[in-house]
């Protein structure tokens, strides 16, 4: 009886916590359903661009966000799962797109778990270092092996029918496919972090020795943390070669690298829905440049966004936002 | 002819010598990027960037200005170290407080700015310099035709890289700079003017890559995309070796130019990953770097 009692009259810290909760889930509930209705009000296409390199954001924010490993590679992964779905599906016509998918994310996880391996022996500077070097070594694999199209890249692959019967061809049905597939990424990402794991996460970052003397074993910490985020970064790749039917050096590029960085940096690193809005930022800016006369100024406008980002706002948006609402109103 | 193992003997080192070639280029721009993490703690990203511009400055002052190879070779690095010296007193200086991958991010957004201009205006396709005509021809030396500008270009890198070995570990000014990288604060305290100071080692290192740039304009196409491809394997040539040494640096190197330049000869296919594959081993021999110190 003791307990229904407690039950019935919750503390206020209970309460204040409860009325947290229910905020954070009605603000995600709201946001779910900007995500279902969006598709009748911009070209499907566009925003599921925006999903995928969403979804690869968040992988590489749980990395420096949550664990505070700066990896300068993560094109390797988007690259790897997009190549692996993309010859899978065109080479083997049996195979279904969330099968083809499992496969290249799969694939993005095993890479990961090489590099994580080889990278976390090195802290800092040095670990950024290994993970670009680590990335152009897959770049000049991806250019002359013999599954990926070299220069060319894989064109028209087939977005195949989901579970074998619903056609992904309509750019609508692809869309809601898409924005699944976000979702189930987003949530292990957001489960990940509020797990007594992401808090451990979060020590190491804050402080490395001493979460060593506290008795984990970090290295460990950090190489699942890698392999999450590269197995994510995996399926946003796998995803986004679904969707243009398309798989290309583009992705395995260091100026891929570069821009998950970026969108990550400008929505805010840290936090779970600034890549979100990072990435939605870039990827709307690409493509209103690339229609404008700047369209070969594209770079230049890049490298500018960063060195304002890390100049005067490094907290990126929603951090600026966030700290802002802490001043204000609590 | 004579063969070693199955090549030609004047492949073999004609190879070898493009190696080693490399690996000066190496040795300058990882020289450089180890004295500016010194004293500055941060990765320079940009770089290859100050290589490239290093080598269009070169092309464009004796396209437009008249300006010749050996007057470039003096004027340039100044010219673009002094450029450096603006970026560091004014970008850089501003989050020196913070965390170093900061640092990195901040330069690799100037690389983005600065190769970005220079395609918009050049293209990515390379444009040519000519050989100085002093360093033009070459000497048949039996076993190998050795062309006079890389010759050149082996002996300069050589001779800049242990004048900066001199200079760091057997003057003043290179005490301070040791000192510093130890403890800048305490230095301070001592009253040596540390930011001065920071801003001139960071003008130097980017000196080095400018005069890199000088030396690579004749024998490489010049384009906006030549130093990021570059850096990178640098970057890897920077872990393998550490940043602890300087001379280190400088054996890593040359050393992995050599690798190169040999596998170049025996399997073509890797020439252009092995540098990496030379990482990966150290990371599992000896995590620390060949000659690093720390983890």
């Amino acid at each position: 009886m003791a307990t229904t009692e407690t039950a019935r009259i919750p503390s206020a810290a209970m309460q204040r916590q409860r009325r947290a909760n229910m905020r954070r889930n009605m603000f995600y509930l709201a946001l779910i359903v900007i995500g279902l209705v969006a598709p009748f009000l911009a070209y499907p296409v566009f925003l599921m661009k925006i999903l995928c390199f969403a979804l690869f954001a968040c992988s590489f924010n749980l990395l420096l966000g949550y664990a505070g490993l700066l990896s300068f590679g993560h094109a390797a992964f988007l690259a790897t799962g997009g190549y692996v779905t993309g010859y899978l599906l065109s080479s083997y016509p049996g195979i279904t797109p969330e099968v083809g998918i499992l496969i290249g994310t799969l694939a993005g996880v095993a890479l990961g778990a090489v590099f994580g391996l080889l990278a976390i022996r090195r802290q800092g500077i040095y670990f950024a270092m290994v993970t670009l070097a680590l990335a152009q070594l897959m770049f000049f694999f991806f250019i002359q092996a013999p599954f990926t199209g070299g220069e060319d890249g894989l064109h028209g692959v087939a977005r195949g029918h989901f579970l074998g019967f619903i056609s992904l061809n309509d750019n609508l049905s692809m869309y809601y496919f898409v924005f699944a597939v976000f979702l189930i990424g987003f949530a292990i990402i957001q489960r990940t972090v509020h797990s007594p794991f992401g808090q451990v996460l979060k020590a190491i970052r804050e402080n490395e020795p001493r979460a060593v003397s506290l008795g984990y074993n970090v290295d460990a910490y950090k190489l699942l943390a890698f392999v999450i985020s590269a197995g994510l970064a995996g399926l946003a790749g796998s995803t986004k070669t679904l969707v243009f039917q398309l798989a290309s050096l583009t992705d395995a590029h260091w100026h891929m690298s570069g821009e998950v960085i970026l969108m990550t940096l400008l929505g805010g690193v840290g936090t779970l829905l600034g890549p979100i809005m990072g990435a939605g930022i870039v990827v709307s800016l690409q493509h209103l440049l690339a229609q404008s006369p700047l369209g070969n100024w594209v770079n230049v406008i890049l490298g500018l966004l960063f060195v304002v980002c890390v100049l005067s706002f490094r907290s990126g948006i929603v951090g600026e936002l966030a700290k802002s609402y802490r001043k204000n109103f609590k | 002819m004579t063969m070693i193992f199955g090549v030609p003997l004047a492949a073999f080192t004609g190879q070898l010598m493009l190696g080693l070639i490399n690996g000066a280029f190496y040795a300058l721009l990882s020289l450089g990027l180890a004295v500016i993490f010194g004293l500055l703690k941060i990765v320079n990203f940009a770089h290859g960037a100050m290589y490239m511009l290093g080598a269009f400055a070169t092309l464009l002052g004796m396209q437009y200005l008249g300006i010749n190879y050996w007057v470039s070779l003096i004027l340039v690095p100044l010219v673009v170290g002094g450029f450096g010296m603006l970026i560091e007193r004014f970008i850089l200086r501003r989050i020196s407080h913070l965390d170093h991958l900061y640092g990195l991010l901040l330069t690799f957004g100037l690389a983005l700015i600065f190769e970005g201009t220079l395609v918009n205006f050049f293209g990515v396709s390379g444009l040519r310099y000519p050989t100085p005509e002093l360093l033009q021809g070459g000497y048949n030396l039996g076993f190998m035709f050795l062309p006079i500008y890389r010759g050149w270009v082996l002996l300069a890198a050589l001779v800049v890289c242990l004048g900066t070995w001199f200079i760091i570990e057997r003057t003043r000014l290179g005490a301070y700079l040791r000192a510093g990288t130890e403890n800048s604060a305490l230095m301070q305290a001592f009253g040596v003017n540390v930011p001065l100071l920071i801003t001139l080692t960071y003008g130097f290192g980017v000196a080095l890559a400018a005069f890199a740039g000088v030396l690579a304009a004749p024998l490489y196409p010049v384009s906006p995309t030549m130093g990021s491809s570059l850096l990178i394997v640098v970057f890897a040539v920077v872990v393998i070796g550490g940043m602890g040494s300087i001379l280190g640096s400088i054996l890593t190197g040359l050393a992995m130019g050599l690798i190169e330049g040999l596998t170049k000869v025996y399997y073509p296919e890797a020439a252009n990953t092995v540098i990496f594959l030379v990482m990966i081993l150290v990371l599992m021999l000896r995590p620390a770097g060949l000659f690093g110190k720390e983890a």
